[in-house]
């Protein structure tokens, strides 16, 4: 038990002192998310409400994901890291879970950006929302990091992360959504909490079928 | 028998088609469900075959799940007024699994065929049976949000002739299924056999 947290906190502290030293990733999703806002701005005509400025700010947070998750494994693919990764004497899960902690990590510290500024551009956040994004990263982390692994072992490679994604996101979406525009959040915070833990279950059990042949 | 025994209820002539509807529709569950067991017992049990037997189920259920959203569609016309209509759970349901299971194709031919490519759909045929209850509860949240007043009315209550009719039209589409299934598995057979062959001459 010991080892296996080990093996994940060394995975991930690899990502992130990768991604200290070169910087690829997190500036291209704050300015993604930044851009995308002043976008909502200008799509949203006059009058249509702070509702629909919620609703956009959780296409935000999905989009910048996907943007984030499309890189995780690019350095292992480049550098041929995975084959070596798998090869460890160590869990496969763990090499899922720590890249989900980094990713998690990376699009967390995106939205301390995102949030405040939509609060600027648009309307306040409220407990409920921030409590809702913080439990839709898990879900969206654990299973984009999953479905970015399988894209990377296909032939379309990054093309493909989003088709997979997405229609496995649309219950966040309505979970996240809901939790910020309905009058009583509780039972979508819990929807978003079984999404969380029935799709966590399912990656951490089945990730070493797709890392190994 | 569903156009002459099944009785006219008040919505007239087009209820006929829910006898094809609502049959389609849970042979395309059974039809993922099927493909997920039969990609559980491949990575579990290695059962030789099974991911052919995976992947032909959920090609059917695609095809079955496509048919759902066309005779739906022409369903909520006549009855509503509306080719789609974001209130009818179903409908919604089916086209969230018709997006992720067309995903399934794009997944399964950009790997080489081998067993990176059977394990990857066996993966994520059993997302897909996870997927189905978590888009099903979803949808209903989401319509809790989208359109306050719940949409409650269920159309009449079947009289004993017309749930004979269902459970006939239920039966006949899933012995189409699997008529299909058994068609479709000899063909794919064939062409494995023959590719062996090819390439043990060649």
């Amino acid at each position: 038990m010991r080892r296996y947290v080990g093996d994940v906190a060394a995975l991930a502290r690899k990502d992130l002192l990768l991604e200290v030293r070169s910087r690829d990733t997190l500036p291209a999703m704050l300015l993604f998310v930044a851009s995308a806002l002043v976008i909502f701005h200008f799509a949203l005509p006059s009058g249509t409400g702070e509702l629909a400025g919620l609703g956009l700010l959780w296409v935000a947070i999905v989009f910048t994901a996907l943007l984030g998750l499309s890189r995780a494994f690019v350095a292992e693919r480049e550098q041929g890291v995975l084959d070596g990764l798998v090869l460890a004497p160590s869990d496969r899960s763990a090499i899922w879970l720590g890249k989900s902690i980094a990713a998690l990590a990376f699009l967390a510290l995106a939205e301390v950006i995102a949030l405040p500024l939509f609060s600027i551009f648009f309307s306040s956040v409220d407990g409920a929302t921030i409590a809702a994004v913080l439990l839709a990263d898990l879900g969206i982390c654990a299973v984009g990091v999953f479905v970015s692994a399988m894209a990377i072992a296909t032939r379309a490679r990054e093309l493909l992360l989003p088709v997979l994604f997405l229609p496995l996101a649309i219950p966040v979406i309505v979970g996240g959504v809901g939790a910020s525009v309905a009058g009583s959040p509780g039972r979508y915070l819990g929807f978003l909490v079984l999404y969380d833990l029935l799709f966590a279950t399912i990656c951490w059990a089945s990730f070493e079928y797709v890392v190994t042949e | 028998m569903v156009a002459f025994y099944a009785p006219l209820d008040r919505d007239g002539l087009n209820q006929k088609i829910f006898y094809i509807h609502v049959p389609i529709a849970l042979t395309s569950y059974a039809c993922f469900g099927w493909g997920a067991w039969k990609g559980l017992l491949h990575l579990w049990k290695r059962t030789p075959g099974a991911d052919l037997e995976s992947y032909v189920s959920i090609h059917l259920g695609v095809i079955f799940g496509a048919m759902t959203l066309i005779t739906g569609s022409i369903w909520a016309k006549f009855r509503w007024g509306h080719w789609w209509l974001w209130s009818e759970k179903q409908l919604v349901l089916f086209l969230v699994l018709f997006l992720f299971y067309s995903a399934y194709f794009m997944l399964r031919f950009s790997v080489e065929p081998g067993q990176r490519q059977a394990n990857l759909s066996a993966v994520y045929s059993l997302f897909g049976v996870v997927l189905i209850p978590i888009s099903f509860l979803a949808i209903r949240l989401a319509n809790q949000y989208i359109h306050p007043i719940a949409f409650t009315s269920h159309g009449p209550q079947m009289s004993g002739s017309q749930f004979f009719t269902f459970c006939v039209c239920l039966a006949a589409m899933l012995a189409l299924f699997s008529a299909l299934y058994r068609l479709e598995l000899a063909g794919k057979r064939i062409d494995a056999s023959l590719r062996e062959l090819r390439e043990l001459i060649g």
